[in-house]
């Protein structure tokens, strides 16, 4: 009985957690705010449907399965890193360097070696490019 | 109980997939339709997984373990080809 309320909670919160995190995608303006909605609120949603698919398959006497854990471990590596990528390529694209904050080393932000900062040699960064 | 927690859940993840759809088709800058196809991925995901309960099988774990992997590889990829405009340098 408490396995089963456990397991529905699980489940509703999942729900609810994938709803807001893709109505958070649509809703917010920009991509910078819109990276926050799917990147935290749909992983624990994903989250919570596996370790509810890990209480059924124990409480229907299956013993515990360790596949979900495989999933839910590889959703939590992988969603940090795509997002990194996603926002990389958004400033590489969108943001112009005069707008970022200074990185306070000779080094430009990544993605965005085609403007140098100032002082820094101009072949370095067009081999870079090359 | 659980039965109807699951209808739930998979009526949310699907309205979920149908708000990430028009956010594909909506979006005007290419990352952000990237964002939203890896959010698509992830509530695929999901709903493998609730489907597989719904079913009684685990044999939709292993589906959703791969559709993880392809989903993660093409966001990099994507990203990577708008960063570099090449996948693999």
């Amino acid at each position: 009985m408490i396995a089963e309320i456990v397991i529905t909670a699980l489940l509703v919160i999942a729900g609810v957690f994938g709803l807001v995190g893709s109505w958070g995608l649509v809703k917010l303006p920009d991509l910078m705010t819109r990276l926050h909605a799917p990147t935290k609120a749909t992983t624990v949603g994903v989250g919570a449907v596996l370790i509810a698919s890990m209480a059924e398959h124990w409480r229907t006497g299956g013993g515990i399965s360790f596949h979900e854990l495989l999933i839910t471990l590889f959703l939590f590596l992988t969603a940090p890193i795509t997002a990194h990528f996603i926002a990389k390529a958004h400033m590489h694209r969108k943001v112009a360097a005069a707008e970022l904050p200074a990185t306070g080393s000779g080094v430009a932000w990544a993605g965005q070696d085609g403007a140098r900062p100032a002082g820094a040699a101009p072949e370095a960064a067009s081999a870079d490019r090359a | 109980m659980i039965p109807y927690a699951l209808g739930f859940a998979i009526g949310c993840f699907a309205l979920a997939l149908a708000l990430n759809l028009w956010q594909v088709t909506r979006a005007r800058a290419v990352p952000d339709r990237v964002l939203a196809l890896d959010t698509m991925v992830i509530n695929v995901i999901a709903l493998l997984v609730l489907y597989g309960i719904a079913a009684g099988t685990g044999l939709y774990f292993e589906v959703a373990l791969l559709f993880a992997m392809t989903g993660f590889l093409s966001t990099v990829a994507y990203a990577k080809y708008l960063l570099r405009g090449d996948v693999i340098e």
